[in-house]
């Protein structure tokens, strides 16, 4: 009897079969970009947690007679964003250490910036105080100090060692915040709205201007009346807003800065206060929540370096889905065509080179296009019949979220064709064979059969496409987007969908922030967090198509993706 | 005995019985041909003609000058070895070969009398009178419920009650009812292979056609369910014209009452199945028949 060999001995695998480097190759490939990324998504995402997280305000006792003091005492206090080697450094004073320090000291007002540079051998002491506070601001940013009092409006004075003086300091804040509520009701919604009636009854007036006669006149008293009746009520809205800005200084609060001098600031610009120092960790990741809170839901200030960016949000969530509205039906049925109908010959693809091509066209193209074509021909059509008495203030003629999202909507379409195509092209044969011997016709095999199985990979390329569109700026620049809209795309008055508005967008907020801001770096923590926000807004909105997808893909498998 | 054993024991039972009906039958017709020769018991009413039909794929032919009569409420088999044509032949009867790109014919086949490429018949009315089972399998990402119903549902047929009834009707034709019935509302592509062909028949019957087309139905099914679809269709010939194609010759024999041979393309022979097997008119198609080419 033979005996059999054993399978797979050792010594049978002494060489390596053949093509294993280059395995080792393509995964070394892999691994580089893969690293690349997360290093860059890492950073962005450190630094982007990083800006909301309090840190410890240090207080810095300087030597004496050293140049980095910049008021009557020898105190910095802020909070240490960097500590580097000094640069070109050759003083005989830096013998020792090299080392310069970046302290955020707040207080623009007072200083006239917000960073300081400093050397480290200028330092006597660090410590940490309890009493310093940091105080958010309207205007000029944060402020670092020491509460010292407050002055009521009926004359009152409350001094920081007294009882219950944080708590009328919170009083005073909170009071301050309901007023600019008010106040923000009163001038935004308010007069507002009585704006727009008297813009209606303007553009009516204008449009009657032609005609003559009695009828003509006494339409042109009533309007007059009832305009007159606005201004009025107009009249009385601004005098309340007025009065409650009054009360918004009435207030005022005293605080002391570390280098000597002391301020008073009117409790209506305070937006709030804290003790970095007398954090602890609940404390600040409450405190951390709060303000990744009103990061989303405020309002940009301060040329969009403080406040929030929830118009941003907003506008390119709106913009999305009105790009992926448009681009949808027209990519599909663009594909269905190409794909189901039209005769596979040369045409076709020529046409098919054509479109994949288009996905390659640098965006600013679109973007000019998407200003000749949408915004000056289209719109510019648009108002001439139906904005006339508007003119020449354009109402459509100009950049909007409409003309945004129907020029996103035309660069992403190649990626809708492509991914429909392949999607149709994957649904079995015998599948709509079956279909067809039922006695179902063309159109009937597609709606019924083809396309709920190519659902899920036509749903592949409208994620491809929508974070596209979400992240692209160029374009937009041309088309819209703007620094800071005073309205939003989508709100209480009628027609609540104004697809005419500017808008802002998260990735032209990056831009703005990052390369157009007066003081890039105060600006700089916002770029990170804003670039998370937007990554995190693609991310989601991916997500969400993932999961219709897989729904879709458990609904209707057919093994074919 | 032994499980196995026993499973083994039904199996050949079930085999038997489509045989031994079919052998009732055809003793019962011997008896008739025997008692007055010129009468048959099914009379050959020509259904469908297919007259000098030529196929092409681009350049290679598949079907050379077929001239081929089948008979109404009869079954009828082609037989012969892979490649000669046997799809292409039964594709072109509903048309399925129009979706091919580059394909064309020369030649016609008719349906009472009315050719199939009439201009005055739309494709979908003729496919909705000829049902079709392939050779592979082909459920649709849909439920059982919905496979069964396609063909009316596209028809506009939306009526729970007809569809319910066709749903059952359809099922127990394909002896898929027992397995089918508690799992109406999940995925046809949770069956096993062979339910889902049994289930493709069921969608073929369902809308009621004239005429049932199988591409080998039992290539993926056991002897059980062969035995069953057998008998289905012993029991649809009584309204159906039912034309199938099958490898198997044994299933010809048991099934047909005519049987065509191709062979590279041309028909060989064609003629009643009893006499095509006992005593074939061309060597060639002795030779297939028994095994000895093909
Ligand atoms: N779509 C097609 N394009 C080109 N040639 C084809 C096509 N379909 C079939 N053919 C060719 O036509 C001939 C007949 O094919 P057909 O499918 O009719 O064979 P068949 O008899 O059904 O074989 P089988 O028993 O293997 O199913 C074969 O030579 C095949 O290669
Ligand atoms: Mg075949």
């Amino acid at each position: 009897m033979l005996k059999q060999p054993p399978l797979l001995k050792p010594e049978v695998r002494k060489y390596r079969p053949p093509g294993e480097s280059f395995v080792w190759f393509t995964a070394t490939g892999l691994s580089l970009g893969l690293v690349m990324i997360l290093f860059l998504l890492g950073i962005i995402f450190v630094k982007g947690v990083d800006v909301f997280w309090p840190k410890k305000a240090a207080l810095i006792e300087l030597k004496p007679d050293s140049p980095a003091q910049i008021g009557p005492e020898r105190f910095l206090a802020g909070v240490v964003t960097t500590v580097q080697e000094k640069i070109g450094g050759d003083s005989a004073a830096l013998a020792e250490s090299q080392k310069e320090w970046q302290l955020f000291v707040g207080n623009k007002d007072v200083y006239g910036y917000g960073f300081k540079y400093f050397d480290a051998a200028f330092i006597q002491k660090v410590s940490y105080p309890e009493s310093l506070a940091r105080i958010e601001r309207l205007e000029y940013g944060d402020a670092f100090g020491y509460p010292v009092m407050i002055k009521l409006a009926a004359g009152q004075i409350r001094t920081a060692g007294q009882p219950g003086f944080i708590g009328e300091l919170k009083r005073l804040v909170h009071e301050s915040e309901k007023r600019w509520d008010k106040i923000r009701d009163i001038e935004k919604r308010q007069i507002g709205k009585i704006n727009d009636r008297l813009e209606d009854l303007r553009l009516k007036e204008k449009s009657r201007t032609s005609q003559h006669g009695l009828e003509a006149r006494s339409h042109r008293e009533l309007i007059a009346q009832e305009a007159a009746g606005l201004q009025g009520q107009y009249q009385l809205l601004a005098q309340k807003a007025q009065e409650l800005r009054k009360l918004q200084k009435q207030d005022l609060i005293v605080y002391r800065l570390a280098s000597g001098e002391e301020k008073e600031l009117p409790a209506g610009q305070v937006l709030g206060f804290y003790f970095p120092n007398q954090l602890n960790w609940a404390g600040r990741a409450g405190l951390f929540c709060k303000r990744v809170f009103q990061y989303l839901s405020d309002a940009p200030r301060e040329a969009n370096t403080e406040g929030g960016v929830f118009p941003a949000i907003f506008g390119t969530l709106v913009m999305t889905v009105l790009m992926s509205l448009a681009v949808t039906p027209f990519g599909v049925l663009a594909a269905i065509y190409l794909r189901e109908y039209a005769k596979q010959g040369f045409f076709v693809r020529a046409v098919r080179i054509a479109v994949n091509n288009l996905a390659g066209v640098p965006s600013i193209v679109f973007g000019v296009f998407g200003l000749g074509f949408f915004v000056y021909f289209v719109g510019g059509s648009i108002d001439r019949l139906f904005f006339k008495e508007a003119l020449p203030t354009p109402t459509f003629g100009t950049g909007g979220i409409l003309w945004a999202s129907l020029t996103l909507a035309l660069l992403t379409v190649p990626m809708v064709i492509v991914a429909t195509e392949e999607a149709l092209a994957a649904v079995p044969r015998g599948m709509r064979e079956g279909s067809l011997a039922c006695g179902a016709s063309k159109w009937q095999t597609i709606q019924r059969i083809v396309l709920p199985a190519s659902a899920p990979g036509i749903l592949t390329g409208l994620i491809l496409a929508m974070a596209r569109g979400a992240s692209e700026v160029a374009p937009l620049m041309l088309v819209g987007v703007v620094k800071l809209a005073p309205t939003l795309p989508l709100d209480g008055t009628f027609p609540f969908f104004h697809l005419e508005r500017k808008f802002m967008h998260l990735g032209f907020h990056i831009y703005d922030l990052g390369f157009q801001s007066p003081d890039s770096e105060a600006a700089k923590p916002m770029v990170f967090a804003t670039t998370l926000l937007l990554i995190g807004l693609v991310v989601v909105l991916n997500l969400g198509a993932i999961i219709i997808r897989e729904n879709l893909r458990k609904k209707y498998s057919t093994g074919a993706f | 005995m032994t499980e196995k054993d026993d499973d083994m024991e039904i199996m050949e039972q079930e085999r038997q019985k489509p045989r031994e009906r079919h052998f009732r039958q055809k003793t019962e017709e011997q008896a008739d041909i025997s008692a007055e020769r010129t009468e048959v018991k099914e009379p050959f009413n020509p259904l469908i003609e297919v007259v000098n039909y030529n196929f092409f794929y681009g350049a290679t032919q598949a079907l050379f000058d077929v001239d081929l009569t089948m008979p109404e409420k009869q079954v009828t088999a082609i037989i012969g070895p892979s490649g000669c044509g046997k799809s292409t032949l039964l594709r072109s009867i509903n048309r399925m070969n129009d979706l091919l790109d580059n394909a064309y014919h020369r030649g016609d086949i008719r349906i009472r009398e009315q050719s199939i490429y009439d201009a005055g018949l739309e494709v979908t009315e003729l496919r909705k009178r000829i049902g079709m089972v392939f050779q592979k399998s082909n459920p649709f990402p849909k439920t059982i419920y919905e496979n069964v119903v396609y063909s009316l549902r596209v028809a506009g047929q939306n009526n729970k009650t007809v569809l319910n009834e066709a749903v059952e009707r359809s099922l127990k034709a394909a002896a898929l009812w027992d397995e089918a019935k508690d799992r109406l509302d999940e995925s046809a592509l949770s069956l096993s292979g062979g339910q889902m062909q049994r289930l493709c028949i069921a969608r073929a019957v369902a809308n009621r056609p004239e005429i049932l087309l199988m591409d080998e139905p039992c290539s993926a099914l056991d002897p059980i369910a062969t035995a069953k679809i057998e008998e289905l269709m012993y029991q649809l010939k009584k309204d159906y014209t039912i034309v199938i194609v099958t490898h198997n010759m044994q299933q010809a024999a048991r099934v047909a009452d005519h049987t065509a041979f191709f062979y590279m393309g041309r028909l060989i022979e064609f003629g009643e199945t009893k006499k095509m097997f006992m005593s074939p008119d061309k060597k060639q198609t002795e030779e297939y028949i028994t095994g000895r080419f093909g």
